[in-house]
């Protein structure tokens, strides 16, 4: 027998990689064996392009601080700056590095850094306006994502695939608009209530609004919009009769950053 | 002397060695002991049973089910096979599409052979019946040592019997 | 060849026991890291990348740096660099496995690291740095282990290594401009956005990258009967010179055209780093100390005399690596995300159990250094008897 311990070693590896890839590339080709049957639920709405209209002239700070709290109500997003139970406080610091926020509220020149003069209207000096993803038509986001566990659907909703993130935060440092939110650490004990209408995350991935996409596709507004009391203002922008487009039409709307040439689809009425 | 190929193709002289198998008989121990210790699941537990795993449908919402209503979405035996890759493509088609095109979400009700349609949601639909996880889910899951971890996301309590409590 | 990796001196498995303590120390506590999530690290909502991504950076750039001794050897016939080839290609293939481990300790979900190949994105620059790191590593292990096999048989190596040394030195340059591209691509980042990010990373990679190499080579020369020769060290000390000059010049260039034009965005993040905003002012002292100690760094290498006297150069090149490691490391990852998009101030500093894992990771990359370094040198060793 002529072989040697060079030859053995080769062959015994090439054998463990084939064995391991054989496996590894059946399931990758391996087609669906479900003939699953999903289809819209009745009342979804549909749209060509979802955008809101916030009026920040009619929203006062406790309508806005409510729309907050019911988004995160119905999203299962954890508070660790207020944590439900006491046993579970964190050092300020770590909370403010650990929070996670979908829709919250800044001061003017935060959240129009730039834009804002040195002797402003006082009353938007001091108003609070409501951030959240703007589900940007162009999203920087979707572009560096490697897995394209975030992805621009087509109706033009940013979504989030919470299954095929890998955490790698890209996505995280290409939005300019710091709306996205990582999972440091167990999000759950954070929570106040489970919401069961929606999950919990897990360690590890990121996340963010989603224009309430589940919400949409059982015919019911976004949970901002619904707290909002008129004052958010949710709809298709490609469908002239809309409300979205009403108000663009009546009043002059800004956007956050848009000289960057994300097209954010959040306006705000100032 | 021999034409000598190494694992890259190159063709070089190499040094003759004579072929022995060195240490013998500590070789055929080691590798005596190593097959033992490899086979340990199998041999430990020759003549030991373990009694079948048995899923409980003793919930609340099941019991209230009138007979005729009392299926799943889909057959039972089926589902036995498959509950897996079914619910890999419900996640697949509510959130994105199932072919993996990144473009919308196919919606979010599925249609069972029978014609019936239910919200495709592991925690407000599968959940609601078989709210007793432990007794249900655990119990094959654990038997066949299978860990999935749709529960560290996905709630174990549904809508309904949240309402309810 | 691995047979030479397993006999040594005391002090070489001293070195290994030393460094595999330090590894299995490192990957307890990312057991630690695996089981509580990223939230050990001191990254947060607004510094979202930190001291993982920082060495990555870093370590890329020393990877890229072999290219400075395999152009000269195979692009211009420069014999010399014939000895010191297969240092500079291990160093390359132990910093690119520092690169991949760091990268994968990064992951909140490691776990599904292969969805990257199940679901490829060629719009994103992070798939394509999957490929060229994971290239670039078989490349350089492929043709270090070859050349030195044909060494030490005393043949000509074959054709097909010349090709692939040859597809090596653009690839050299690719996996550093994709990593800068990682930045520099990013709207919101305006640290980043700037085209010359690129040409600042090989800047300091072929700085900092032949100062440890440098270093390398006088400890193998101390500790081995190799000697990869004064004329290599001091192309080397010439190269790092220009590198570290052009460096400086590059971070000049940043700070004019951000403070001519007095564009706000783009200046809070210089003022983050060397003044202080917002009365946070954690960076400050290490910046400066960056680069001036840089500057004076590149004016004394200028001088032959202080490069010619081998301790002299051997300081020099440890501020380089030092300064460089700070501006790369701390100075763009913090800069890069302090203030964020909503200009507020969040400073990032690593914590102990983040520092340790680091530490485990350079333990890791060093032992496969050492390893590697020993077959190198031993067969250098045994081929001159």
């Amino acid at each position: 027998m002529g072989i040697d311990r060079r030859e053995f070693i080769r062959i015994a590896g090439l054998s463990t990689l084939l064995g391991l890839g054989g496996k590894g590339a059946f399931e990758l080709l391996a087609p669906g064996r479900v003939e699953a049957e999903i289809i819209p639920a009745p009342g979804s709405m549909k749209a060509k392009r979802w955008a809101m209209v916030i009026n920040q002239k009619k929203l006062d700070d406790n309508t806005a601080q409510q729309c907050a709290v019911a988004c995160h109500r119905v999203h299962n997003v954890p508070d660790f700056l207020n944590p439900p139970d006491d046993k579970l406080k964190l050092n300020p610091a770590v909370a403010h590095r650990y929070q996670i926020k979908w829709l919250w509220t800044e001061h003017f020149h935060n959240a129009f850094p730039g834009d804002a003069p040195a002797h402003m209207a006082e009353k938007v000096e001091h108003m609070n306006f409501l951030v959240l993803c703007n589900h940007c038509q162009n999203p920087p986001c979707v572009r560096v994502c490697p897995t394209k566990a975030t992805f621009q659907r087509e109706d033009g909703i940013v979504m989030m695939d919470m299954h095929r993130c890998i955490g790698c935060r890209f996505c995280m440092a290409g939005c300019p608009y710091g709306s996205r939110s990582f999972n440091w650490r167990d999000p759950r004990p954070y929570v106040k209530e489970n919401y069961p209408g929606y999950p919990t995350r897990e360690i590890g991935v990121v996340e963010k609004c989603t224009f309430c996409a589940e919400r949409l596709a059982q015919g019911l507004q976004p949970a901002c919009a619904e707290a909002s009391r008129g004052n958010i203002v949710f709809g298709d922008l490609e469908d002239e009769k809309s409300e979205v487009r009403e108000y663009l039409r009546k009043y002059f709307t800004i956007r956050r950053k848009a000289h960057l040439g994300t097209n954010p689809q959040v306006y705000y009425i100032v | 002397m021999a034409d000598y190929k190494n694992e890259f193709g190159l063709f070089a002289e190499r040094p003759k060695v004579e072929k022995k198998l060195f240490d013998r008989n500590k070789v055929i121990a080691g590798i005596v002991i190593f097959l033992v210790m490899i086979t340990i699941p199998l041999w430990q537990n020759l003549g030991k049973t373990v009694a079948a795993p048995t899923p409980s449908l003793d919930t609340p919402v099941i019991k209230k089910l009138a007979e005729k209503d009392k299926k799943c979405v889909m057959p039972t035996e089926w589902m036995r096979a498959n509950h897996m890759q079914m619910l890999v493509d419900w996640r697949d088609s509510v959130v994105r599409t199932k072919e993996q095109q990144v473009t919308t979400s196919r919606g979010r009700d599925f249609v069972s052979p029978d014609g019936k349609q239910y919200l495709a949601s592991l925690t407000n639909t599968c959940m609601e019946c078989h709210s007793n996880k432990v007794d249900f889910c655990d119990k094959c899951h654990n038997y066949v040592a299978a860990a999935p971890n749709c529960w560290g996301c996905h709630l174990e309590t549904g809508k309904k019997l949240a309402e309810a409590k | 060849m691995l047979e030479k990796a397993l006999v040594g001196t005391k002090r070489y498995y001293g070195l290994l026991a030393i460094l595999a303590g330090l590894f299995a120390l490192g990957f307890l506590f990312y057991l630690k890291q695996l089981n509580f999530g990223l939230g050990i690290t001191g990254l947060s909502r607004d510094v979202s990348w930190g001291f993982y991504v920082a060495q990555f950076t870093y370590l890329v750039g020393v990877a890229a740096s072999a290219v400075m001794v395999v152009l000269p050897y195979y692009l211009h016939n420069y014999k010399a660099f014939g000895r010191v080839t297969i240092l500079g290609e291990f160093l390359a293939v132990a910093a690119v496995t520092m690169c991949i481990t760091f990268i994968t300790v990064d992951l909140g979900r490691p776990d599904r690291i292969l969805n990257v190949l199940k679901y490829p994105t060629p719009g994103s620059v992070l798939f394509w740095d999957m490929i060229v790191l994971n290239g670039y590593l078989l490349l350089n292990i492929v043709i270090g282990w070859n050349v030195l096999e044909c060494e030490r048989h005393s043949i000509a190596p074959p054709k097909w290594i010349k090709i692939l040394s040859y597809v090596s030195i653009p690839w050299a340059v690719s996996i550093h401009t994709v990593t800068a591209f990682l930045y520099a691509g990013l709207p919101g980042r305006g640290y980043w956005l700037t085209a010359i990010m690129a040409p600042r990373f090989l800047s300091s990679a072929f700085a900092a990258g032949p100062s440890l190499l440098i270093l390398l080579c006088l400890l193998v020369r101390k500790y081995s009967k190799f000697d990869p020769g004064k004329e290599q060290i001091q192309t080397l000390a010439k190269i790092v010179t220009y590198a570290t000059l052009i460096n400086v010049f590059f971070f000049m260039c940043e700070v004019f055209t951000v403070f001519y034009s007095q564009l706000p965005d783009h200046m809070a993040h210089f003022q983050y780093l060397f003044v202080g905003l917002d009365g946070k002012t954690q960076l400050v002292p290490f910046m400066w100390f960056a680069l001036v100690g840089m500057t004076l760094a590149a004016l004394f290498l200028v001088n032959p005399k202080l490069r010619k006297n081998e301790t002299t150069l051997a300081a020099l090149c440890g501020l380089v690596i030092i300064t460089t490691y700070i501006d790369k490391g701390l100075g763009l990852i913090s800069g890069g995300f302090v203030p964020n998009p909503l200009e507020q101030v969040t400073e990032y500093w690593p914590t102990v159990p983040e520092a340790i894992i680091t530490l485990g990771v350079w333990a890791m990359g060093f032992l496969i250094l050492t390893v590697l370094y020993k077959i190198a040198v031993s067969i250098k060793e045994e081929v001159k008897s």
